[in-house]
Formats: structure tokens, sequence, C-alpha cells
């Protein structure tokens, strides 16, 4: 995937990254160009690969492979100190021997600046920053906000072409935390510098942007802006990350026709095969509610939850055997029955990151009625089978169930998590005997994080077994 | 009485009964005479020593400086290891400090001796033999060995302490990793040092056992003065409290100017 067309304002450029620790593959051959002037952000959760991405770019990181292309010149084996680009570190990270002055004047200093004009550049950097008067304070002597700021200001007193933000603003209290995003993107808006700015929170992203990249598992899920990355999620994972949604299973059943909670709709999406499987996602806030006899009334639901939110009420409605998250400024109760509508360019839809929709398993028969698979076996009696045979085997997502290691069939990890209104689709991740990646989807009410291993049992009763030719 | 003061009680009373009423001892005792009258004739006495107190100190201090010199590469070197190997040579310096000191003491005079390890070696060579034992070389290297670990250690702790962040900071700021060391790391590491320094200094100054074993008679150390003032022939418990107080009073003063200097980077490390 790649961002913006290849032209004379790319200023770096990131080719076919690739970089692993301990075995495990952080990027898996990224490609990314960002453009002169541009304020990007690099969003997923812990663990993506986006503050990888930010060490690769500042020199503090050397790729396995891949390039690092800046001003088109391939920067991929300089060390930090001679890269055009300066870091704002997570924890700040000021030199406490240093007074505020000092901190600023470092990079100006190692350059061998004459005084006068280093005195000259702190003194501008500190009014850009809003601390003139501090020069004399030690870094101890100031609060988080204002050593963030200084942070800032030591990075860009260099003036940099590119400046790196680690997550600067997630050690700071709400209120000074939103009070900096606006700082920063005025800063930004008013310097010459591009921004490369990494953090998990959506929110965030989306009002700091020009560029929003969406990243998971070392991999771009989307790239785009804020506008986009909202409104036309590629997939169930940025949808998900990007704010509540709810996401729905589906089937595309032609061009512009989609058939999901049980219903046909109208939409405005098309290119998909005949049949194919779909995530279907409505944001909380397209979902009008209508009186429940009335004609525009998509489905007719209970409300099961109501939540004061500030601006508006978040309710959860159960209707065709789900939950849907809802906003509205209405104020309803706990128990109403009311309708749901929704326009066609409400539903949004994408294609599946898995599009599996069941289990389907090779299995071995190694005992008279005794089957067995992964490290898993079981009994079937009257299996009339020969031992050493192969059998397919087809395991419902739903009769698998999360249960503690102790009495778990088999402890997997878990790879991918996603509300579906009524249930978590979950992907559980293995390796078959040719060391292929493969997935367990299985169907549970728990709730779970990314990336712990869980127990899973299987309802073997429920376990269709076939003989394979 | 409150409850802290009552948990306070045995600290207090060990501290009254083995720090403060010796030290008051060590005061009356300079200022007295055996008839127990008032007088400064022990104190004046000193004049006569002032050769062996420069000695101790210059010995003292070119050990404290050969240890810094030593210990600070080694301290940086150390910090490069992976956390499991970084204990194990901590362990590896201080299990030297585990052997009892005269018998380290002894070690070191078979080894410099005229017809110590050195010398046999140097001899079935054919080379001249050389003279070691009995020199204030031999005194400064006892004094080294055995303080080596008081300076390497707290400069390690220093160093392993310092966020690699700022290290990054500094190279991400154009510094080169000369530069960084120079402004980065040495300044952050000064109270290491400093620490480093006193335990060095202080123990090395009042030392006797080391010059007695490995320096001969001519080169006694105000450590040697004292301890004959009490255990030798010329018992002079007041001379020897005289100079204990003038020895306590010089290095509170040493001490005094080297915390001075460290001050200011302590305060920023306090955050």
């Amino acid at each position: 995937m790649e961002l913006g067309l290849k032209n004379m304002n790319n200023i770096l450029e990131l080719k076919d990254i690739s970089i692993s620790f301990e075995g495990e593959q952080i990027l898996d051959k990224l490609n990314l160009y960002i453009r002169d002037r541009e304020f990007v952000t690099f969003l997923g959760p812990s663990g993506c690969g986006k503050t990888t991405t930010l060490r690769i770019i500042a020199g503090f990181l050397k790729p396995d492979s891949g390039e690092v292309f800046f001003d088109n010149k391939n920067i991929t084996n300089d060390p930090p100190h001679k890269r055009n680009v300066n870091t704002v570190f997570q924890r700040y990270a000021l030199f406490p021997h240093l007074n505020v002055f000092e901190n600023i004047a470092f990079g100006l200093k190692i350059k061998k600046m004459p005084k006068n004009e280093i005195k000259e550049r702190v003194s501008r950097l500190l009014k850009v920053v809003n601390l003139e008067g501090f020069e004399r304070r030690r870094p101890f002597q100031l609060s988080g906000g204002q050593q963030q700021r200084i942070a800032i200001a030591r990075a860009l007193v260099n003036r940099p072409k590119i400046l790196l933000l680690d997550e600067p603003l997630c050690a700071l209290d709400l209120k000074l935390r939103k009070q900096m995003q606006l700082e920063l993107k005025e800063m930004q808006q008013s310097l010459d510098t591009a921004f490369i700015y990494v953090t998990h929170d959506q929110e965030e992203a989306l009002t700091m942007s020009d560029t929003v990249v969406v990243m998971n598992e070392g991999e771009i899920q989307q790239i785009g802006t804020p506008e986009e990355i909202y409104n036309e999620p590629k997939n169930a994972f940025v949808a998900d990350f990007i704010g509540q949604s709810n996401i729905l299973n589906g089937v595309m059943l032609k061009d512009y026709r989609v058939y999901f909670a049980k219903k046909e709709f109208d939409c405005v999406d098309k290119g998909f095969k005949p049949r194919q499987p779909v995530d279907v996602v409505i944001r909380p806030e397209d979902l009008q509610i209508v009186p429940k006899d009335s004609n525009s009334a998509k489905f007719v639901g209970k409300i099961d939850s109501v939540v004061f939110k500030g601006v508006h009420y978040e309710m959860e409605v159960y209707a065709q055997n789900m939950y849907w998250l809802v906003q509205t400024t209405k104020h309803l109760k706990k128990g109403e029955e009311i309708g749901l509508n929704f326009s066609p360019d409400d539903i949004h839809i994408m294609s599946k990151l898995f599009d599996q929709m069941t289990n389907i398993m090779m299995a071995t028969v190694i005992d008279e009625d005794t089957i067995k698979f992964l490290d898993v076996e079981f009994k079937r009696v009257f299996l009339n089978l020969e031992v050493g045979c192969q059998v397919k085997l087809t395991i419902p997502p739903e009769s698998i169930h999360l249960v503690s290691s102790d009495f778990a069939d088999i402890v997997l990890p878990l790879d991918s998590i996603i509300y579906k209104g009524a249930y978590n689709e979950m992907y559980f991740y293995y390796e078959d005997e040719e060391e292929n990646d493969k997935y367990i989807l299985v169907h549970s009410e728990n709730e779970e994080e990314v990336g712990t291993e869980l127990g899973l049992k299987f309802d073997f009763s429920q376990v269709e077994v076939e003989k394979f030719e | 009485m409150n409850r802290f003061s009552l948990k306070f009680l045995p600290y207090g009373l060990f501290m009254i009964l083995f720090t403060l009423i010796p030290f008051l001892m060590i005061i009356w005792f300079s200022f007295t005479n055996e008839s127990c009258g008032l007088t400064f004739e022990n104190i004046l006495k000193i004049g006569n020593y002032w050769g062996v107190i420069a000695r101790s100190l210059a010995f003292a201090l070119a050990a404290t400086i050969i240890c810094l010199v030593i210990s600070y590469p080694f301290a940086c070197f150390i910090t490069k290891f992976s956390k499991l190997t970084q204990k194990l040579l901590i362990i590896l310096i201080m299990l030297p400090m585990w052997t009892n000191l005269l018998l380290r003491t002894y070690a070191w005079m078979t080894i410099l001796e005229k017809n110590g390890l050195i010398n046999n070696f140097l001899k079935t060579l054919g080379l001249p033999q050389l003279r070691m034992i009995n020199t204030p070389g031999a005194v400064i290297l006892g004094m080294v060995y055995d303080f080596l670990p008081f300076m390497i250690i707290p400069i390690y702790t220093t160093i392993s302490k310092i966020d690699k962040n700022l290290i990054e900071a500094g190279n991400d700021l154009g510094a080169n990793s000369l530069q960084t060391f120079r402004r980065i790391i040495l300044p952050l590491s000064v109270p290491g040092i400093v620490s480093g320094v006193s335990m060095v200094f202080v123990p090395a100054t009042s030392t006797f056992i080391i010059s007695q074993m490995l320096g001969g008679g001519s080169n006694a150390l105000v450590g040697d003065l004292i301890e004959s003032q009490f255990m030798g022939s010329t018992y002079n418990p007041w001379l020897g409290s005289a100079l204990s107080f003038v020895l306590m009073i010089i290095i509170a003063l040493i001490m005094a100017i080297t915390r001075k200097f460290d001050k200011t980077e302590t305060e920023a490390l306090l955050n």
C-alpha cells in the first residue's frame, strides 16, 4: 500500500522496510511516502509497529531489509546524528544537568553556531512554545506540559525538515492534552516542517492530521485523510479502531445490494463478487430513531441501556437478535420500543480481514474411534473408517468455547477480535504442518485482549466429520 | 515520649554510646595530658609529623586518581553488557573484598618481594631483578588493589541509571558518540565520581596495615603513626588522639570541597 503520488514533494520515502526482533516480525515490507510540510499520524494499537517505524526514520534502528530515502537520498545507513530529522521523545528526555536555555541550545552548540545566533534562535523558539523567561529553570522545576514544550523547542530549534513525535502527549492530563493538540497543529502550520506523529489515540489522530496511517501488526491497514479513514474504513479493524461502530457480518448479493441482519438492503458499494461475505459497518450516529410503527423503520427493537455522554445519549438497542449501538440527542427510556432507520450511504461495506466463515480442518483417524487434529484427539463412535485415513472436519465457530487453559483442548494466541452485534468474532492463530499461517474462528461472548494466549474447548458433538477422498 | 522517639531509642543509644562519646573522648584526649590538665602540647607536637601527614595525603591522592582512571572506563564498559553479565561482573569485582585484607596484602608481598614471584620470573628469563617491595609504589599499588571496588561500584551505579533516552536525544540533536559522552554521560556521572573518590580517598588516607607490609619502615603513614601511639613502645594516646583529630578535620575539609563540586549535579538529578 502506498501513500500519495511519487512526486517532487515527497520528503521521505520508506521502501519495503522489514524488521524483526527475537524472531518476531515487527514490520513487514512497509512502503510509505511522506510529503513536505505534511502532518502525518501513525495510528494503531500498541505493538503495531508505529514506534518502530519512527525509530527507523530517526536512525535509532536499522531495518533488516528495505531502504529509507530522505529528499531522494538514501539515508538507510546514516547514523541519527547525521540526519536532518529531530525527535520529541515520549518521556521528553530533557537533559537534567542543563537548564532550559542549554537544553534548547544543545543541537546548535554541537553545530558550533555563533553565540549571538544561538541566543536569538533559542529565544524565538521559547516564544513559539510560550515559555519566555524560563531560560534559567532546570527541567525538574517544570510541569509536564512545560517540559513537553521545551522538548518540542529543543527539536524544532535545529530547523529539521521532519519532526518526529513519539506519543508526546500521553503523559499529560486530558485538558492539557487537548490544548497541546491545538498548539501543535498551529505550530506545524506556521513552520516549514513535516510532522510525523505517533499515537494510539484515534481522536488525537483525527483532530490533528492531514494524513492518518492506520497500522496493525506491522502492516499498514489504511492511509487517508481523517475524513476518509472515519467515513470509509477499508476493513473492520480500521472501523473498530477509529471509533465505536456497529460491525456485522453480511453477504454482498450483487452490486448495490447487500444482506445482513436477516434482511436485504440497498447500498452504494459495488465491485464485490456475488455472494461474497463482507463486513458491514454502520456508525452509531448514523442510526436514526423513528417510531416503531413508522414505515421508515428498518428494524424494530427495544432499548436495553441508556448512558448520557454530555452532548448525546448512547444507547444499546436489541433488534434482529443483536445489540445496536445508537447515538442520539433524544432522551428515551430503557425498555421503550423504537424503530431504527438508516440510508443506503450509511452502510459501509468492507472486505473481510479473514474470509473464513467457519473452520475446516484436515484430521487423521488414529484409532478405531479416535480422530486427531492439531494436538487434539476426540472419540466418535460408529466411525467406520480405517486407521490412518484422512478426514475433513467442519467445526462451527459457535461450538468452540473459551475456557481456562487447565481445561482447554488447545491453547492459542488471539489474533483479532471484533464485536459483531451479538458476539465477538475472534481469530486464533496457529501454524499447520507446512508452517502456513492458519486461523481458528470462534464466536464468543467473552471480551479478550489481542495477543493473549487463551484456552479453547471444542464441543465435539457439533463437529462434522467427512471422509476425505 | 511519643511513638517515634521510642522507636528511635535503641539507635539513639547506640549512636550516643559508640559514636558521640568516643568522638568526645578523642577531643578530650587531644587537649589533655597525663595528669588530666588542659594543654595544646599534643596539637603543637603534630608539627613534627607534617611530613608523614603530607605523605599520607599524597599517597591517598595518587591511589584515588589511579583508581578513578581505571574505574571510569571499566564502569562504562560493564554497562554495555546484558543485565545478567553485568551482575556477574559486579560480583567478580566484589569478590576480593570478601577475602581478608591481611591475606590479600600478604599475597602482594609474595608477589613483589625480593625473591617473590615477579623477580623469580625475571630471574628465569635472565633479566635484572627489580626493587619493588618497600617502595612508595608498592604502597600505592596495595591501596589501589584494596580500594578499587569502592570506586567502580558507585560510578557503575550512576552510569547504569542514566536514561538511555538521553543518549538517543543527544544523537538525535546531532551529537556523535564522543560529544554525547562529554556533554551528557560525563556530567551526569559526576555524583558517582564524587562518592567513589570519597570512598577511596578517606580510607586510603588513614590506612596503616598496607603501608607497614608493603612499604617497610620508610613509608610509614599517619595511620601507622596513630597505631604506634596506642599499641607500640611509644605509648602516647594523647598524641594519637590529637593526630586522629587533626586528620579528621583535614579529611572533612577536603570532602566539603568535593561535595560542593558535586552539589550542582545532584540537584539536577533529584527530579
